[in-house]
């Protein structure tokens, strides 16, 4: 080895730099809210340039509210108009589960790029990058929650809970919606590539929405399977939606489907972010 | 891992102080892979420091343990004084980091993306804008504040980046390869900012292949390959240690290059290194008087030549030198030296 002279002594010219004294050590609570609320409107930014973000939501909501009350209305409730209120809770709950799923395929992408390395090398609270997208997505899930309910209201449905009603009904759908979208946050953290995520989120999405009592009731079908959509959480959401649109009532479901969408927010979150911070 | 060492005496007057840092990657099918070392790095502060090595040598991988990007595998390190390990989210106060690749947000404008860290870095609103208005004053870019980064050039982007990394006014800064893939002139700029910062007093460590680029901006340069440390030392020192300084031929007649290698080689027992011109030779003098010795030796060979100088050898030739011998990724052989070395 050709070790030359070390001389880390000697110093260049003097050239004082000023090093703050006082660090924190980790960022405030408030810190963490205002680096999410930035990291919330880069992604709105991102949303506006990239509106296809923007189609799902939208054509989503119109098809299969038609298509399925069309479909399967006759056969399960007799008529469409009859089958509506047990469909359009069902439809939101649905529409809530897929367009959350998004999240895990993007924040996959959007991690791959080079901001993301900024974003690391920042000192700024390790949540604020997975749950600024995650506020933002919520414009999408009220999007697609309004739509749901104006096609049915526009197809004949004219939900028995009242304006009231409605609106708890679609304020849970946003909030279960946002819940949700953490488990594939942190999908999003731990799979390989977007593609993977992308298969993942189906298959834990087909089970969730239609092994629930989303299209069907649950009472129709065998009873193992029975026994699975009375646990499944979305089946709970869903009923709590129908409590709320159809009879204007906070029942225990709608407590039951807040504490679910409580307890997914609070396991997903702090593994999502603990993958995250491991992440290379 | 590393609890088990004796605390070193805290230097002070260090920004960066590293001892045995080590990077190990996991290859499928093989043993694992030393990206980094066992290097010891201490920078002083308000110095440049360049880091100096070719592709792989592990330069931005050892960048990245100091920056808390990856994991520190063995050894320790600390940023003005402040544990890398124990306190991440301190050193990243501490630092500015300008990577290898420009991480700016291509999906957002020069502004918005300056806006967007300084909203991170606590400043309300009002204050983001203003700072990355003069931001991108200052890096001339002001005429492409509201374009998109996508339709950036390459020399635009790494001008963002580094104006990016100097929004939290950073007492010190990484910058990875800072000029790789610009134009002679936007290298030229690129040098300039540099310089400029480290009069305003910031502490700069840089990585770079290019020598002549190591020279010129760095006070000291570690110089490393496959993941060691092979020198260190200050522009001048790195030059000495290969020689004093080098003669450099050009034959008038081209096809005599090998009789006039021969010549030179009897009269100084080494052989000379031909240049990638033809007809050039460089002869390593270990002093200049030697030079004489050679011209001599080559007008009785009636060898005739176009031009004779002599000169101090080229940072290209020092790195020839040192990282000629080490080009093979080495064993696990200095495994434990750190250790021992720190114990002592
Ligand atoms: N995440 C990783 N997984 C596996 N190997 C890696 C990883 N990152 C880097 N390496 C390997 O470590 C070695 C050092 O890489 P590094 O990027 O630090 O080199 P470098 O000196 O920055 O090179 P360059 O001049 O090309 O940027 C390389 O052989 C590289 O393949
Ligand atoms: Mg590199």
């Amino acid at each position: 080895m050709t070790a030359v002279t070390e001389s880390p002594q000697a110093p260049p010219a003097v050239r004082a730099a000023v090093v703050p004294e006082d660090l924190a050590s980790r960022p405030s609570l408030r810190e963490t809210v205002d680096q999410t609320l930035a990291m919330a409107w880069r992604a709105t930014k991102k949303m506006r340039r990239n509106p296809e973000q923007f189609f799902d939501v939208t054509i989503q909501p119109l098809l299969f509210t038609a298509m399925f009350a069309y479909i399967f209305g006759g056969a399960i409730s007799g008529s469409v108009k009859d089958y509506l209120p047990l469909i359009i809770p069902g439809i939101l709950a649905q529409t809530a589960l897929t367009t959350c799923m998004a999240m895990g395929t993007q924040l996959r992408e959007d991690m791959d790029k080079g901001v993301f390395d900024r974003f690391r090398s920042l000192p700024i609270a390790r949540i604020a990058p997975l749950a600024g997208p995650a506020l933002a997505d919520v414009i999408r899930y009220t999007i697609a929650a309004t739509l749901t309910i104006l096609v049915g209201i526009a197809m004949g449905y004219r939900p028995g809970g009242g304006v009231l009603g409605t609106l708890g009904g679609w304020l849970l759908t946003i909030v279960a919606a946002w819940s949700l979208a953490w488990i594939f946050t942190w999908l999003g953290t731990v799979a390989r590539s977007a593609q993977a995520v992308q298969g993942i989120s189906m298959m834990i999405m087909f089970p969730l929405t239609f092994l629930s009592n989303a299209f069907v009731p649950a009472e129709s079908l065998p009873g193992w399977l029975e026994a699975f959509v009375k646990v499944n959480p979305v089946s709970h959401v869903v009923t709590a939606c129908r409590d709320l649109i159809n009879e204007g009532q906070v029942t225990a479901e709608v407590g039951w489907a807040l504490l679910g969408c409580a307890a997914v927010v609070a396991i997903f979150a702090p593994l999502a972010v603990r993958s995250y911070s491991r992440k290379l | 891992m590393n609890d088990t060492l004796p605390s070193p005496t805290p230097r002070d007057d260090l920004a960066v102080d590293a001892t045995g840092l080590v990077k190990t990657f996991g290859r499928p099918g093989s043993s694992v892979f030393r990206a980094v070392d066992g290097v010891d790095l201490q920078v002083v502060r308000g110095e440049v420091f360049g880091v100096l090595g070719p592709n792989g040598a592990g330069k931005t991988t050892m960048l990245s343990m100091l920056a808390t990007l990856l994991p520190i595998d063995g050894g320790r390190a600390s940023i003005f004084g402040v544990d890398v390990v124990d306190q991440p989210h301190r050193v990243r106060q501490l630092l500015g980091v300008t990577g290898q690749y420009a991480s700016v947000d291509e999906n957002l404008t020069a502004t918005e993306n300056l806006v967007l860290f300084a909203r991170l870095l606590g400043h309300r609103w009002p204050a983001a804008r203003t700072i990355a208005a003069d931001l991108l004053e200052r890096f001339g870019l002001t005429e492409a504040a509201t374009r998109q980064i996508k339709n950036f050039s390459g020399g635009m982007r790494r001008r963002l980046d580094l104006a990016a990394s100097l929004i939290s006014r950073p007492p010190l800064i990484f910058l990875d390869e800072p000029t790789t893939g610009l134009d002679p002139r936007t290298r030229g700029q690129m040098w300039d900012t540099i310089r400029e910062l480290v009069a305003q007093g910031s502490t700069i460590l840089l990585t770079t292949q290019y020598l002549d680029e190591a020279d010129q901006l760095a006070d000291r340069i570690a110089v490393i390959d496959a993941g060691r440390k092979v020198a260190e030392g200050t522009p001048e020192e790195l030059k000495a240690g290969v020689g004093s300084s080098t003669l450099h031929l050009r034959l008038t007649d081209r096809t005599q290059t090998a009789a006039a290698a021969a010549v030179v080689e009897r009269a100084l027992g080494e052989a000379p290194v031909l240049t990638p011109e033809a007809g050039g030779l460089n002869v390593p003098l270990a002093n200049a008087d030697g030079a004489g010795d050679v011209l001599i030796a080559l007008r009785q060979a009636e060898l005739s030549i176009t031009t004779a100088t002599v000169r101090q050898p080229t940072l290209d030739e020092v790195f020839l030198a040192l990282t000629g011998h080490h080009s093979e990724p080495t064993e696990n052989d200095h495994q434990n030296d750190h250790e021992t070395e720190e114990v002592a």
